[in-house]
């Protein structure tokens, strides 16, 4: 980046609406890029990515390639992580099953704080009775057990992770509605909103153009923060059975087949537990970075 | 996986309510509570039709659990009608309705049992696990977010930060199972599987199902220490659990404060670092931080199916996933009911110190 | 396995450095018998009801029957027990039992063939599940008055058929047969149940143990009925616990909390191998691992498909790798130790073989779906199958799913191919021969619960009437000659192979002595168990 482009972006008084969201932008990844931690969050995932892009060139083996004489081998030279219960190569199954993980997170994370935005800041902007109606719809749903919930949908809608992933963002919608209410209440009566709506702004419009991208950062922030969570639930939905169907090399079900050998080749298990926890992390390092940047209430010195 | 639920932040929920006037008060209090109670009554309610209809479009016969494997077409049609699942779903509402508000939870097809019977043998188990987990989450918890704030960027705001990390990171049964490789299997320090051991099964008489309890009231000590030994290790990973939410909570709570104004006025007045933090800042948060530690104990009075596995805990989340599972509606819309009770009771709880705790809410 | 990292030892190095104690073993109760075992399927201990592995398990110690097999002396065969000795009239249609005297139930009451009457007649009119080993002898609700009926300390039972004595008398030997006290029962009928609700979480037997508690999920606690007639069991109490994990299972083992453990997978047994206080008792059980290929599947239907399926199964294979010493070759419906039992196994793992004959009849590729239970032998197993059939060009689309959702298709013919196991319901051949091999109408609204009508097969009717002959043949040699013709005639066309016999591994202390599973042909017996 050039001298200029730095300055420009930095500008204390742009000159155009696009110089200054692009120079607040700037500004956020300076700050982002001052917290370390963040960055190797950013950086993990970003591995992760490329791993998953270019999984059947790096993975060693073929993950589905089954030597019942090579089970439960010990990481060795010809099996960095070792193999499993059916002799699959663990490292290959995890390079592929990186896929599975970046398919339930972005699902997830478009799903669920889309319904909960939408929600939320409609009860909040429209107050009265629609408030009323949604928010007991957000209680209900609150109060009843998540795993209940997800279950129960998993089992209506048929096993299979594609399901899994539906009823994780379909259980995980409540909370992200509650703090786009929350934020709506706060702006609702801001000056700026009273402004636009004297020049004549209909509520749809207020709603799209105003009130939401006031409060997306928040949520990204909680969908970061989230992630982790939403790993771990699909593991437990595939702990349970319900998740991924063999043989997909999904991480959380890779867990539960490896539970039963865990006294004494405890790799199978540990293995694509260091990898949910390492990806889990990252999304946690990634989600506080971001919030220092985008919340400020996160208290910023 | 029911981890608690960091995207829950009532405590910054909604406007604070405007003061009223002394002489409309108590109108308008009654007018709250009644207003409270009635939403309450309704989520219940939805809550229930929800589960009902659940129960209904899942396609999990229950009539198989009952019948079993080898049952003729004609032994399964009759089991369908005495079950009554031959009538209108809103009819089955309806009865069904009709027979909670009698206090009647119906059978358990999956147990054999009646459900409230059942529920009241694994409601107490969940309660003592989620109650311990939970204190073992604030005594530590909260203090470490304190400090972390008071001292960010320090050693310990670092500590904090990779503990409650790893605690949002780790699958809960591995950890489950090496706890109890380590500390059973090997150290021998703990109780293994299960509420007691076996020496003390059924030697406390029954008075409110908490074993822990149950034990001081009878006064039997050596089954009070058997049941600690056995409850402590689940609760441990329960309250590490809650521990890393809490934290963090409190932590960004305190951050919050500690920027605000009047904690700068109070140093530039020479109060004692101390002071400010606990003096001041501290009872500040008090409000959000009971609504954080009231959901987190919620989340974990649903019951953590995976915790309550692995340590072959009789808990109501195990109890309502296998039901579930096998189509035991009732028992699933009982164990519902109880969650789903506690839940709104907790909301309520720290609706009401929120109101009796905020400054601004009078 | 010799080359796996230490962890243990790593852990158990850190533990002695951190521990100066060590860990304490425990021992139980010198008087209990303390069991670890997976007991959740348990929904009634009603014998007129109960039909849970588990659950049966502890009618079988709460009652008496009839007449029994010991499972200590499974060679003797049928034995008596509350019946002492049996008569059968010379058209063979009506069966005279003479009742044991001075035997009495828990409550105190006297056995009496009123009693005994009455459990058979009450379990037919209940009609749940086990009813159908009763009703296989015409009996219904509406006759059942008629056809069971008493005299004095005689029960007289009248058959529609002039069945063979051996097979009656396994019938029975099953638990469905359990003798329970009518009084008792009776003093807590609801309505029309016949004290159902009531016996489903209470006892009401003459057996060896009384019923202390049972709590779902939980435990089941026994106490020894120390007036039993056969003499007091050695034992005062017995505690079975419900422990899910195989892990958690081997720790209560190894610490000593428990006595017994039942669910450890392979490789947990090996894991306590080296444990010199730990002893492994190996029993053969009557459980069949089959697959059962739809014949309405239009792939599946096709003969050489079904014959090269049977040599695209790594039978040794997954013998010696996951369901190792739990499961064993065996490819005939009837499980060993069962009357007639064959242990004729031809097929073997051979690719080759099986992609011949499907060149030959022209198939090179496809897919087929499998529906398999949320069970992890089941689902290894599938993998398996599915490997070896992606070499010959095959497809095989797994779909797991648990167990209520697995049976609902079943049900409904709707599962191409499906991997599961088959448990004999009683000690007669019939049990298996009726279902593997007996089909008497394949039309799809027929509503059977055959594993052949599941599978859709339509039996030929040769072997349906070979089947049903062989139940009312006399002599017990020709008896066995006849099942052993059916299932080699079976091996030859069945679309439904079974592939393995279970091992039941148990793990215990060194000092329980006596154990036993209760065989192929029975359940778990704890009465003549001892700790030394």
């Amino acid at each position: 980046m050039t001298r200029t482009t730095r300055a420009w972006l930095l500008s204390d008084a742009p000159q155009t609406r696009r110089q200054a969201r692009l120079g607040a932008l700037y500004q956020g990844w300076l700050t982002f890029r001052a917290n370390r931690l963040a960055m190797v969050g950013l950086a993990i995932l970003v591995l992760l990515v490329l791993v998953a892009g270019f999984a059947p060139w790096i993975a060693p083996q073929n993950p589905y390639a089954q030597n019942l004489a090579q089970r439960l081998q010990p990481p060795s030279a010809q099996h960095w992580l070792g193999t499993d219960a059916l002799g699959r190569d663990i490292l290959s199954r995890l390079i592929f099953g990186s896929r599975i993980t970046l398919f339930i997170v972005g699902t997830v994370a478009l799903i669920a704080p889309v319904i909960g935005l939408f929600v939320g800041t409609v009860a909040g902007f429209a107050g009265g009775w629609v408030d009323q109606v949604l928010m007991r719809i957000t209680d209900i749903f609150l109060a009843f057990p998540k795993l209940i919930l997800a279950l129960a949908f998993v089992a209506a809608l048929g096993p299979g992770i594609g399901n899994a992933v539906l009823a994780l963002a379909i259980t995980s919608w409540p909370p992200y509605a509650r703090l786009a209410r929350a934020e709506t209440l706060t702006i609702r009566r801001a000056d700026y909103i009273a402004a636009a709506r004297l020049q004549g702004a209909g509520p749809l419009r207020l709603l799209i153009g105003h009130v939401w991208p006031l409060c997306v950062s928040s949520l990204i922030v909680r969908v970061a923060l989230d992630m982790a969570g939403i790993i771990l639930s699909a593991a437990g939905l595939g702990f349970l059975g319900l998740g991924a169907q063999p043989p997909m090399p999904e991480w959380g079900a890779m867990i539960s087949d490896g539970r039963s050998y865990i006294l004494d080749f405890w790799w199978v298990a540990a293995m694509p537990g260091l990898a949910i926890f390492v990806v889990s992390l990252a999304f946690n390092l990634l989600g506080d970075g971001l919030r220092d940047v985008l919340d400020p209430r996160g208290g910023r010195e | 996986m029911v981890q608690p639920d960091m995207l829950d932040q009532p405590g910054r929920d909604g406007p604070p309510p405007a003061a009223g006037a002394p002489s409309g008060r108590a109108m308008r209090l009654g007018r709250r509570f009644a207003g409270v109670a009635l939403s309450l009554v309704l989520t219940l309610l939805g809550l229930l039709l929800v589960t009902f209809v659940i129960g209904r479009i899942m396609p999990i016969d229950p009539v198989l659990k009952v019948v079993g494997e080898r049952a003729t077409q004609a032994q399964y049609d009759a089991a369908y009608q005495a079950m009554g699942l031959d009538k209108p779903i809103w009819q089955q509402f309806l009865r069904y309705m009709a027979e909670v508000l009698r206090g009647d939870f119906g059978r358990s097809i999956s147990t054999g049992h009646a459900v409230a019977q059942d529920l009241r043998r694994v409601f107490p188990a969940t309660l003592e696990l989620a109650t311990l987990g939970t204190m073992i989450g604030v005594l530590v918890g909260v203090p470490l977010g304190v400090v972390a704030a008071a001292r960010r960027g320090g050693w310990i705001d670092q500590v904090a930060r990779v503990v409650a990390l790893v605690g949002y990171s780790m699958p809960i049964f591995w950890l489950g199972l090496m706890g109890l490789l380590l500390f059973y299997g090997i150290l021998g320090w703990v109780g293994g599987p299960g509420r007691q051991g076996i020496v003390y099964d059924g030697m406390v008489p029954t008075v409110t199902g908490l074993i822990l309890v149950d034990s001081l009231v009878a006064g039997d000590w050596a089954a009070f220490r058997d049941a600690f030994s056995h409850i402590v290790l689940p609760a441990g990973l329960l309250g590490y659990f809650s521990l890393a939410y809490i934290s963090r909570m409190t932590r960004s709570f305190m951050l919050e404060q500690l920027s605000a104004e009047y904690v700068v006025t109070a140093r530039v007045k020479g109060l004692s670092e101390r002071r400010v933090i606990w003096g001041h800042a501290f009872r500040n948060i008090l409000v959000p931080l009971v609504t954080v530690i009231a959901l987190s104990f919620g989340s974990l009075l649903e019951g953590s199916v995976l915790t309550e596995i692995v340590f072959s805990w009789p808990g109501i989340g195990q109890y309502i996933t296998k039901a579930l599972l096998a189509g035991d509606m009732n028992a699933v819309l009982g164990g519902t009911v109880v969650v789903g009770t506690c839940f709104v009771a907790l909301n309520l709880l720290s609706d009401i110190l929120y109101r009796l705790l905020d400054p601004r809410a009078t | 396995m010799q080359n796996r990292f230490p962890l243990r030892a790593l852990m158990l190095a850190s533990a002695v450095a951190l521990a100066p104690a060590g860990a304490a073993w425990a021992e139980t109760p010198a008087d209990t018998l303390v069991i670890a075992h997976q007991i959740d399927d348990i929904i009634s201990l009603d014998p007129g009801q109960s039909f849970e592995f588990s659950g049966q398990d502890v009618v079988r110690n709460l009652y008496d029957r009839l007449v029994d097999i010991d499972p200590l002396d499974l060679a003797a065969g049928i034995k008596p027990s509350l019946a002492e000795s049996w008569e059968v009239s010379e058209d063979g249609k009506t069966i005279t039992l003479t009742m044991r005297e001075g035997v009495k139930f828990h409550s105190g009451n006297p056995v009496r063939a009123e009693d005994a009457a009455w459990s058979l007649q009450r379990a037919v009119k209940l009609n749940k599940s086990p009813a159908f080993i009763l009703n296989q002898f015409g009996f219904t609700a509406e006759n059942v008055d008629e056809r069971v009926t008493f005299d004095g300390n005689r029960l007289v039972l009248q058959l529609d058929q002039p069945y063979a004595q051996s097979y009656v008398l396994n019938c029975l030997a099953s638990e469905v047969g359990s003798v329970v006290d009518k009084e008792t029962v009776m003093a807590h009928a609801e309505g029309e149940d016949f004290g159902n609700a009531w016996l489903s979480t209470n006892d009401a037997g003459s057996g060896p143990f009384t019923l202390a508690t049972w709590r779902p999920n939980e435990a089941v606690q026994l106490t020894a009925n120390p007036d039993y007639w056969q003499g007091a069991p050695a034992l005062a109490r017995v505690i079975v616990r419900h422990v899910q994990e195989s892990s958690a299972q081997r720790l209560l083992l190894e610490q000593g909390d428990v006595d017994v453990a039942r669910n450890l997978t392979p490789t947990d047994v090996e894991g306590i191998a080296g444990n010199d206080r730990l002893k492994v008792m190996d029993e053969l059980r009557g459980r069949i691992l089959y697959m059962g290929l739809s014949q309405k599947d239009p792939l599946l239907s096709r003969p050489e498909m079904v014959e090269a399926m049977k040599y695209l199964i790594d039978y040794a294979g997954m013998e010696s790798s996951f369901l190792k010493g739990q499961w064993k070759v065996h490819q005939n419906f009837l499980p060993e130790g069962y009357l007639g039992a064959s242990d004729e196994n031809p097929w073997t793992h051979d690719i080759e073989k099986a992609r011949q004959i499907l060149t030959d009849a022209g198939i090179t590729s496809g897919t087929v779906r499998t529906i398999v239970r949320d069970i992890r032998e089941y689902v290894d197993a599938a993998q398996t199958l599915q490997a070896a059939m992606a070499q010959v060009g095959l497809t095989l689309e797994i779909q797991q799913m648990t167990g209520a959702q697995v049976l609902d298709a079943y049900r409904a013919r709707q599962v191409p191919v499906f991997i599961g196991e088959w448990g004999p319901d009683y000690a007669d051949p019939h049990t298996n021969a009726s279902t593997f091999a007996h089909n008497p109408n394949n039309a799809d609204d027929a509503g059977l619960s055959q594993l052949a009508w599941r599978n859709s097969w339509a039996v030929p009717d040769e072997m349906n009437r070979a089947v049903e002959a062989a139940t009312l043949e006399g002599d017990t040699d020709k008896r066995v000659q006849m099942y052993l013709d059916i299932q080699s005639q079976y091996r030859e066309i069945a679309p439904i192979i079974p592939m393995f016999q279970k091992i039941e591994q148990v793990a215990m202390q060194q000092n329980v002595q006596n154990w036993t599973s209760g065989g192929s042909v029975s359940s778990v017996l704890y009465r003549q168990v001892t700790k030394e």
